[in-house]
């Protein structure tokens, strides 16, 4: 019962974390000087981001552990955290382009780091398609592992291109806030919301097992009923 | 045998059953042609548009056509329990991994050269002095591209949306390498200095190395039963 506990701890934790984030950056933090109140998307977007980063590393060690060793567990926690890094990076985006439009007066710029998450998002996407194509669940999982291991590596490949492109040519399109001396209220705010956001995804990822274990129970289940 | 001569082996079948009914090369050189022609209509035939946009153009009817390949690679396994066949062949499977890599390697080749001359007279191109530092170019992009492609499409022949999948996971892992073909080819049409393609030709050489790497190492795990 010592695991239904820390589940718990966490759940509590993360709904607490993402409370105090609020707080702290809708109400504790001022207002950007230069940006506004759109700036407090910043709250949300990057935790976002730095937790699907997260996610993703997750998936690659995994797949290493799955290839190698050949538990199920590792396949079903690089399928889950596969699937909240999606949708953490989707998030992400969709928070920065609301945040693009009032500052940059676009939805979508073609920056270095915007390219490559989504190319990082498509990757991923097509991750998901695989295994939801696969039809033998033991096939799907080593293709699968395989395409983590992969795409995982390709990704520093993929930024360095991106980052080239976009700079050998145009080096004043990128569109980046001066690293200015960011306020200590405001790091709080930020830290805070990481924190809260780690906490959610390690919850979300245990759940998100428990389904899978439940699914293969009732796997099991049905395979013993029909002989 | 030696493993040299098992991958020549089969980079030899399958370059002979190409040769025998000729499908893959005359649909591929065909669509490479009509893409090309297209992209014509695209740009509501602005000469200068074109001419700016051209290496792009290119890359892209080459990516496009090159799928094309890929996938008749690995599906003509799939008849007759070929691929059964194939891995019985006593061989190690690396070899049979980079002798389908050589054979796809091939014809994506020849098709890229035949496609040359057509491009060249489509968009009014001088390419003839430049081939050899546009070889330089092409050989280490499309042999990246037959590699992911290659693994990739082991990976998705079985699939039922097999045609949709193979482009949808080897586009954007292919994206440095496309970049970097289409960067160097610019470099090269507009005859500036060749040090300037250099950064994308060390691109497309790491880009290579990681993916022949990993695909020896996992392209066992891919077709064990």
């Amino acid at each position: 019962m010592i695991r239904r506990q820390v589940e718990r701890i966490l759940g509590l934790g993360a709904a607490l974390g993402l409370l105090v984030g609020l707080y702290a950056g809708f109400i504790y933090a001022p207002a950007d000087a230069a940006q506004g109140e759109v700036q407090r998307l910043m709250y949300l977007h990057v935790p976002l981001i730095l937790v699907s980063y997260l996610a993703f590393f997750v998936v690659f060690v995994a797949s290493v552990l799955y290839l190698w060793r050949r538990h199920r567990q590792h396949d079903a926690i690089a399928r889950s955290s596969a699937e909240i890094g999606v949708l953490f990076t989707a998030l992400s985006i969709a928070v920065g382009s609301i945040w693009g439009r009032p500052t940059w007066g676009a939805w979508w710029t073609w920056d270095a780091r915007l390219t490559t998450t989504a190319i990082l998002l498509l990757m991923f996407l097509g991750y998901l398609m695989l295994r939801a194509l696969v039809d033998d669940p033991l096939r799907g999982a080593t293709f699968c592992a395989v395409l983590g291991i992969i795409g995982f590596l390709d990704v520093p490949i993929i930024h360095m291109s991106v980052v080239w492109w976009r700079t050998l040519h145009q080096p004043a399109s990128i569109l980046r806030p001066g690293p200015s001396m960011v306020a200590m209220d405001m790091q709080v705010a930020l830290y805070s919301n990481v924190v809260a956001f780690g906490l959610l995804y390690v919850y979300l990822l245990i759940k998100r097992l428990q389904i899978e274990g439940a699914r293969e129970e009732l796997f099991r289940l049905q395979m013993e009923l029909l002989g | 045998m030696t493993f040299a001569r098992m991958v020549l082996a089969i980079a030899w079948k399958d370059l002979v059953v190409e040769w025998r009914d000729r499908e893959s090369i005359t649909a591929m050189c065909f669509f490479a042609f009509l893409v090309l022609f297209l992209f014509n209509f695209a740009l509501g035939g602005d000469q200068t548009l074109i001419r700016g946009a051209a290496s792009g153009l290119l890359w892209l009817a080459f990516a496009f056509t090159a799928v094309l390949g890929l996938a008749r690679s690995v599906q003509g396994e799939l008849a007759n329990d070929c691929l059964d066949g194939l891995l019985l062949y006593p061989a190690e499977r690396e070899a049979i991994f980079l002798g389908k890599l050589c054979g796809s390697f091939s014809v994506i080749l020849l098709v890229e050269l035949i496609s040359f001359p057509i491009f060249a007279v489509l968009y009014n191109m001088d390419i003839w002095s430049q081939l050899p530092k546009l070889l330089l170019i092409t050989v280490p992009a499309t042999l990246g591209f037959a590699t992911a492609g290659t693994l990739l499409s082991t990976m998705t022949v079985g699939l039922r949306a097999r045609e949709a999948m193979l482009p949808f996971l080897l586009f954007p892992m292919t994206i440095p390498l496309i970049l970097s073909a289409v960067r160097g080819t610019e470099v090269i049409l507009r005859r500036e200095a060749f040090e300037l393609a250099m950064p994308w030709l060390k691109l497309m050489a790491a880009f290579d190395v990681l993916f022949l790497v990993g695909s020896l190492l996992t392209f066992e795990l891919l077709v064990e039963e």
